[in-house]
């Protein structure tokens, strides 16, 4: 059932023999083989855009560290996921994106249940070491459902790339350069006055962070719900 | 009777720009806070009567992030007096929400406490109360810190966690179990 050109690959990943696609990224492949390589920007339904650097590996004869999000896998690659320089460097891109934007969690409408609150702990992010910008950002309530509070933003895109590739309103996008890049909808319209927005919430749901909410949540109340990511991919695929 | 051959552990807590949460939780060890009496002297703490920060401090928990003249000086004089300096709590690790203030300017702060919210005596404080810094920081930015505790508050089991490992001459390791947030 393989599509033409594309070859069965062994390759080695973690010192385990693991076989793959040559059509399938290293992170697919280590995926289907239970090894864990963290992922901050990849949210699974959506393009992979190796955006936020967690997925970072080494491959044997490469001196490039290589996102595994967007790598595809190739016979004989051996490739490293673990690391004491690696773990250095996904700590600090965590520690970047904490002292970019106000992350206070502890007010936060997803503490609890962030995935870049998680991820810090799990990869035991238990300070900022570098001194913490506190930029002035705007709140953007003019949505008569939902909040962009662009404090919490991490720049992931997935709300960029949900609303292009599911939903087909490709309301968000990016504006700026640099730590002043922000989300933006529409030409930079306040996100209630956006033609292009069907309301739909997609962009909510999937926002790994407290950076898009529904209105009317407390600090920890906003529960993302993302079954419909898979469903929804799948026939897209499958229309095709 | 039984003197200890190790005297007790000289230990102090500190409240600086917090709610004072990170201590409600210290307290909520509830009956090990007897088991911590019996190996560690409370010789500074807002819960004790000692004014000025004594000497030859072993742990010092410091809660509160620095955000006046006063905190930068308290925090400066303990990390001398201290061999183990704990952050404990988000205010002291993260800044956490007393640094919310520091995206806007401190003289737009100081005109929307003490003018534009004020009923009456519209004035800006001048006298006693200790200058406001232009920046809320958290504790590492100043100071060198020995064991971070993040949480808002950190449970009273991370902190006990904490200083048992410490007065058994280990360092806690509170990755796992503790988080920014919570």
């Amino acid at each position: 059932m393989n599509k033409p050109g594309v070859e069965i690959c062994t390759l080695i990943i973690e010192n385990r023999e693991c076989g793959g696609r040559s059509d399938q990224t290293i992170l697919e492949v280590a995926e289907e083989y239970g090894i864990f390589i963290p992922t901050l920007c990849r949210l699974s339904g959506l393009s992979n855009i190796g955006a936020c650097r967690m997925c970072l590996v080494e491959v044997k004869g490469s001196n490039k560290l290589m996102p595994a999000c967007v790598t595809k896998v190739q016979e004989g690659m051996e490739v490293t996921v673990n690391s004491p320089k690696l773990a250095e460097y996904r700590k600090t891109v965590l520690e970047l994106l904490f002292s970019e934007r106000n992350h206070i969690c502890s007010v936060c409408v997803t503490n609890g249940h962030c995935d870049l609150q998680a991820l810090a702990q799990k990869l035991g992010v238990n300070h900022i070491p570098m001194p913490y910008i506190h930029p002035h950002l705007m709140v953007d309530a003019s949505h008569p459902r939902f909040l962009a509070d662009h404090n919490r933003c991490i720049l992931c895109t997935r709300c960029v790339r949900v609303c292009s590739e599911v939903e087909g309103a490709h309301t968000w996008d990016l504006m700026g350069r640099g730590t002043t890049v922000k989300v933006i909808t529409d030409l930079k319209r306040p996100w209630g006055e956006s033609e292009s927005c069907t309301g739909c919430g997609k962009c909510v749901q999937v926002c790994p962070t407290g950076a898009l909410s529904e209105k009317g949540q407390a600090a920890g109340e906003m529960l993302k719900r993302r079954q419909f990511l898979p469903y929804l991919s799948m026939m897209r695929e499958v229309g095709r | 009777m039984t003197k200890a051959k190790n005297p007790k552990a000289r230990v102090a807590t500190v409240w600086l720009d917090g709610c004072s949460g990170c201590h409600m939780s210290l307290l909520d060890i509830d009956e090990r806070i007897i088991l911590l009496e019996e190996k560690i002297d409370l010789v500074y703490s807002p819960l004790v009567d000692a004014k000025d920060f004594p000497e030859n401090v072993d742990v010092t928990l410091v809660e509160g992030s620095i955000s006046s003249v006063e905190d930068l000086h308290k925090i400066k004089l303990i990390r001398k007096n201290t061999r183990v300096l704990i952050a404990l709590g988000d205010c002291a690790v993260t800044g956490n929400i007393p640094s919310m203030r520091t995206v806007f300017p401190l003289s737009e702060v100081m005109d929307r406490v003490y003018d534009e919210n004020a009923d009456i005596n519209k004035q800006l404080p001048t006298k006693i109360v200790p200058a406001l810094l232009e920046r809320v920081m958290p504790l590492h930015e100043v100071v060198d810190v020995d064991v971070f505790i993040p949480g808002c508050p950190p449970s009273a089991d991370n902190i006990f966690l904490a200083v048992s490992e410490l007065l058994e001459g280990r360092v806690p390791n509170l990755t796992q179990t503790t988080r920014f947030g919570a």
